[in-house]
């Protein structure tokens, strides 16, 4: 027990930035992409890194827009200049994004920006960020938020966080990144497997599966503090957290009472009670976005397919029905789309099925390809894929049109999951 | 003899498996190091506990009980005929060693979802554990669980590699 205690060391999720940072490539690109010219920020060399960088590689990354290069403008131009946006618009731009940095009292700045409809001729809104030089990178990530949600209706996730595990040589690493990769923290080393991390829709805590105990046990970990408590170590393997949509309960798989079971518990390991009783496998529990609804894998009609259960309890319905290997399933935020891993010719692949039209699309093509997890805006799918036998993540729109992959040198990353939006 | 040594090593595994909580030895000051006997040990007996610890069938190399894996095909979790001696051996063992305990970690290759893995894991190690009891070790003797695919023996991506991982591991008490 001291031994396994010794083996994880916890480490406070404010600690320094690892050395193994996520680099990212983007792989393909949408159609009807908006052109938008971002003029760099006047003054923003004060700050590390510039908003300017970071606010286009967040767009270019969404595959919804192309960015123009501009250059510096003579004469210079920010968020209070009179701009010609006719010329603009002759430079085919639909979007204008100009903005600029200043010194503010206290070694602070103030970061201010607007963005233009070029074609419309109209200013779509600016806003101003006072800021200390270390929220350089957050305060980008928001702009890029402002700007995607004006152009595309659609709410930006450029402000959340990933969790994925890291293994390196003979080390796990339970890692929180945010949505570029950047700023990758430790939030758990052990020499023993992670796996399963899973964020609590209110962002505070992650559920995941830790092996320190010689076995699998689901622990509930604070991000903020790095306190962790077991939520469910009950004799036989404990496994597969899935949080409910208020953040309090937890689905998980046990095999307590023999097989592989579903139940559900209260996020402090209290309330236990059993869900399924099959004489098969149940598991990979996931909630529907209103709760009503615990989607799972299951063997019981002899091939693992996806089923579904009323959180209530009574009888499961299938889901999924083409192929004989349909595993992994995830919901889109507006509940209407179910994403999950499917089996073809020995290879694996994430698909989503439209639950209304009930029409499949194969989204990916890596054959080795897992762990699907949503973004909160259900625009991106990030998953685990393999690349020359080493594990790297990967991201696909929703539509399957654009794609990123996202590695560490020299180690294998898994296990990704998309955090919530953030609380303010 | 034979008796001896079985109860010498039924002895072993209790000290095995008593050794963890070290709160719940009770508050004597002169005993507290584990070793320091009371009174100091004739010294007819010392030679004696090399020869115990020799004759410890779960260590011997030439004994059954020494094998402690056991290997799966693909999607299955039915105990093949060429391990069914060894797990019959364990089985007697752990039926006539009452305080003899096994964890048996059952395991997945690397194809699939990784939790699916864990639940063909654990229906494997299950299969162990049923055999066991049919053969007369009792339900508190033995735990089974799962490891999945996250701890392999082999790395590469072909079926002489996945049959080595889909695996079952018998650990006695003090071996994990």
């Amino acid at each position: 027990m001291i031994q396994a205690l010794r083996a994880v060391i916890v480490a406070l999720a404010v600690a320094g930035p690892a050395q193994a940072q996520l680099s990212i490539e983007i792989v393909g690109g949408g159609a009807d992409q908006i052109p938008i010219a971002i003029v760099p920020f006047a003054g923003e060399a004060a700050l590390q890194p510039g908003v300017t960088e970071v606010i286009e590689a967040d767009l270019a990354r969404s595959g919804r827009f192309r960015t123009l290069y501009t250059g510096p403008q003579n004469p210079p131009v920010n968020e209070a200049t009179r701009v010609d946006l006719a010329g603009w618009r002759s430079r085919t731009a639909d979007a204008l994004v100009v903005g600029g940095v200043y010194p503010a009292p206290g070694g602070r700045y103030e970061v201010r920006f607007r963005l233009y409809d070029v074609p419309k001729q109209v200013s779509l809104g600016g806003l101003a960020y006072t800021i200390t030089p270390a929220q350089a990178r957050a305060t980008a990530h928001r702009i890029a938020d402002f700007i995607y949600e004006k152009l595309t209706g659609d709410r930006g996730v450029f402000s959340t966080r990933i969790a994925y595990v890291v293994k390196a040589g003979s080390r796990f690493q339970l890692q929180i990144a945010d949505a570029d990769g950047a700023n990758s923290q430790t939030a758990m080393i052990s020499n023993e497997p992670i796996m399963s991390p899973t964020w609590s829709p209110d962002g505070t805590r992650l559920a995941y599966v830790s092996f320190e105990a010689k076995k699998p046990v689901v622990y509930v970990h604070s991000v903020a503090t790095g306190q962790r408590q077991a939520a469910a170590g009950f004799r036989g393997s404990n496994s597969a957290p899935a949080w409910s949509p208020d953040s309090k309960q937890l689905a998980v798989a046990l095999s307590r009472e023999g097989g592989t079971q579903l139940f559900l518990l209260n996020a402090d390991g209290s309330n236990l009670r059993r869900l399924t009783s099959s004489p098969s496998i149940d598991t990979e529990p996931h909630f529907s976005p209103d709760g009503q609804w615990i989607y799972f894998t299951s063997d019981r009609g002899g091939s693992p397919q996806i089923y579904r259960v009323s959180t209530g309890g009574g009888g499961a319905e299938r889901v999924t029905f083409s192929g004989d290997y349909n595993v992994s399933p995830r919901l889109s935020p507006d509940g209407k789309t179910l994403v999950f891993v499917t089996r073809n010719a020995g290879r694996f692949y994430v698909a989503a099925l439209d639950l209304e039209t009930r029409q499949t699309q194969v989204l990916t093509d890596g054959g080795r390809d897992e762990s699907p997890s949503f973004a909160p805006n259900g625009k991106m799918i990030l998953y685990a894929a393999n690349d020359g036998g080493r594990g790297v993540l990967a991201a696909t729109s929703s539509d399957g049109r654009v794609k990123q992959r996202l590695s560490v040198p020299a180690a294998d990353v898994r296990e990704p999951a998309w955090g919530p939006y953030p609380a303010n | 003899m034979r008796k001896i040594l079985l109860a010498a090593t039924m002895t072993i595994v209790l000290a095995g498996c008593q050794s963890t909580p070290e709160a719940e030895k009770p508050a004597g000051v002169e005993d507290r190091t584990p070793g320091a006997a009371t009174k100091p040990p004739a010294a007819a007996t010392r030679p004696v506990a090399p020869t115990t610890l020799g004759g410890n069938p779960l260590k011997d190399p030439s004994s059954i009980l020494s094998k402690r894996t056991i290997y799966f095909d693909f999607d299955r979790d039915d105990i093949k005929a060429e391990f069914v001696p060894v797990v019959e051996a364990h089985g007697k063992y752990l039926r006539e060693n009452r305080g003899a305990k096994m964890l048996i970690q059952g395991n997945a290759d690397e194809r699939g979802s990784r939790e699916y893995n864990l639940a063909l894991g654990q229906r494997r190690s299950e299969a162990v554990k049923k055999r066991l009891m049919v053969l007369g070790a009792t339900e508190p003797q033995i735990e089974s669980v799962s490891l999945g695919e996250e701890k392999p023996m082999c790395v590469d991506h072909d079926e002489g590699c996945w049959y080595k991982n889909r695996r079952g591991d018998m650990l006695y008490g003090g071996e994990f």
